[in-house]
């Protein structure tokens, strides 16, 4: 102790080094390795070597434009969909939950207890051909006798949409539970009516949340292949299923590496931007 | 004729009034509506883990049974998953959250120069979609040399799981910490205590709280992980991969029956906390 003592501007460093170490190594380090392999050529037979192949990247695009598409148009919708369910529901525990709120939270983060895939699987049951809400849906017309869920993008959706609800309720409960209900009085007492007061002050307040929100659902739904594979069929895939199936099937390192590079740098990008579209201290709160 | 006039004009009233009820009410419909949804899935994990599936697959009501419980590792390979997962869990939580303490630590008690890069460092894996972190590390692992020193299997499953919970360790940390009264310290200090005996009698009892939460979310995110342990796991088998390989030939009831169980403990936990929470509440009211 003497020594951190005499060193006291050394502390912080000392504190940080074993965790940002092992970030390096785990988790900068094998971005690195990635790249590299990106821009390799060869095939699984005689081994890949680095050529500075930027034709994997040309091929990553132009062959697999349609997945990259569906990614971020099923990732939007889940957003926006996510986005429109819990904003009421959040609103509700925050301003008319009580001493009750953390119970009724409970429901929010409920999802998260039954592991991904078994949630996923869950939907399966209920969307499935034989299932409640196909046999509903043909009984009232909205679908033919023949017509089914499974297999379609509203199933790919759905699942995506349900999976990563609690990232999008749990920051908007946050930044809604945080709003001074003064405020809101004071907007009615000068005379606001009850939904201007709503859209000029609450909402407002509770950008951050949405920001947050909507980051923490689009991200992870961009990138996910379990929701595509298990409700849909092949042509509801995602960049993600062709980036699982070219690592760990057809052991294609190349055509994989490039295509999680093209998924990172454009989700890097949406998100610089719309960081700069909102203000950058909402995002980092 | 009055008599009916009358009726008439009660039943407008009461229509009038049950048209006031929901539209007073019209969020509290949405919200149980909503929570009923969240739950949906849910109700149908449990109630098919009670099922007696016709066939391989569990997909359509056959008829009550408790077989799936009393026999829950009937199924060849399920055991052994869990216990997996629960090893690499419990591993995964306590160093991460041991990494993650100093992270938080160095962030909210000192000014330094790497603030900013670090903070993005600590952002950038929750920002980073699960595929490209479970990819690029089976490019890590997958190296000729590095594989002649390490193979896939247990480690560098345990490797992936601390790098992706730090993160959340050190977010659950920092947000205590940023609360914490220093003068608690200082006093101690004051009072002759060195500073580990600071550290050891003061700040952690009281970060404590925190620790413990770190711990369980690192333990409740690294047991659901499924797209980072199948880039990395190798032949290892834990419970998401189990889910995922019988999945395709038609997941058995035992797999509902593990992810109640998995439910219902996390759920009474959660509950047991929040009860206690609003007693404290109360009491503190009451003083």
């Amino acid at each position: 102790m003497g020594f951190l003592h005499r060193h006291r501007g050394l502390t912080p460093y000392l504190l940080l080094a074993p965790g940002l170490l092992y970030l390096g190594v785990f988790f900068a380090v094998p971005l690195g390795f990635l790249l590299y392999q990106s821009l390799e050529s060869g095939n699984f037979d005689v081994g890949y070597s680095f050529t500075w192949a930027w034709g994997n990247y040309w091929h990553a695009i132009r062959g697999y434009s349609s997945q990259f598409a569906r990614s971020f148009e099923y990732a939007g919708l889940a957003t926006v969909l996510a986005l429109l369910f819990s904003y009421p529901l959040a609103y509700w525990i925050a301003f008319r939950g009580g001493k009750w709120r953390n119970l009724f939270l409970l429901f929010i983060v409920a999802p998260f207890f039954v592991t991904y895939l078994i949630r996923t699987l869950a939907w399966e049951t209920i969307l499935a051909d034989q299932g409640p809400v196909v046999r509903f849906l043909r009984d009232i017309g909205i679908l033919g006798s023949g017509g089914r869920l499974l297999a379609t993008s509203v199933a790919v959706v759905a699942g995506l949409t349900y999976n990563f609800l609690p990232f999008m309720a749990l920051p908007l409960y946050v930044s809604l539970e945080q709003i001074d209900q003064r405020l809101i009085e004071a907007a009615q007492d000068l005379y606001a009516s009850k939904w201007k007061a709503f859209l000029r002050v609450t909402v407002p307040l509770s950008l951050p949340g949405v920001v947050a929100g909507t980051l923490l659902t689009f991200i992870p739904a961009a990138g996910d292949f379990i929701n595509a594979e298990l409700l849909g069929s092949t042509n509801q895939h995602m960049i993600g299923n062709v980036i699982q199936s070219k690592f760990l099937e057809l052991i294609d390192y190349p055509a994989a590496a490039s295509m999680s590079f093209v998924l990172m740098a454009t989700i890097l990008l949406g998100v610089a931007l719309y960081a700069r579209a909102v203000g950058t201290e909402k995002l980092t709160g | 004729m009055s008599a009916i006039a009358v009726s008439a004009a009660r039943r407008s009233q009461d229509l009038a009034a049950a048209w006031a009820f929901v539209r007073r009410h019209v969020l509290t419909v949405y919200a149980m509506l909503g929570f009923a949804y969240l739950m949906l899935p849910i109700g149908f994990v449990i109630a098919f883990s009670f099922n007696h599936p016709q066939g391989r697959f569990n997909y359509v009501w056959n008829g009550f049974t408790f077989d799936n419980w009393k026999h829950w590792d009937g199924v060849p390979g399920l055991r052994s998953a869990l216990v997996l997962s629960i090893e690499i869990g419990l591993l995964a939580s306590l160093l991460a959250t041991a990494l993650g303490t100093l992270i938080a630590l160095a962030l909210v008690r000192y000014r330094f120069r790497a603030r900013g890069a670090t903070n993005i460092l600590i952002f950038l894996p929750l920002s980073t979609p699960e595929i490209v972190l479970g990819a690029s590390l089976l490019t890590l692992f997958g190296n000729r040399q590095i594989s002649n020193v390490i193979q896939l299997g247990f480690w560098t499953i345990l490797i992936a799981h601390v790098m992706f919970c730090i993160s959340f360790a050190v977010v659950t940390i920092k947000a205590r910490l940023i609360g914490f009264d220093r003068h608690l310290e200082e006093a101690a200090m004051d009072l002759g205590a060195n500073e580990w005996a600071t550290f050891t009698k003061v700040t952690l009892p009281l970060i404590a709280p925190a620790i413990l939460a770190s711990m369980l979310l690192c333990f409740a995110v690294s047991v659901d992980d499924f797209v980072v342990t199948y880039f990395n796991a190798g032949p290892r088998v834990t419970f998401p991969v189990f889910v995922w390989n019988s999945a395709r030939v038609g997941a058995p009831p035992q797999v509902n029956v593990i992810g109640s169980v998995i439910f219902i403990v996390a759920v009474t936990g959660m509950v047991a906390n929040v009860l206690v929470q609003i007693r404290r509440q109360r009491s503190a009211a009451t003083v």
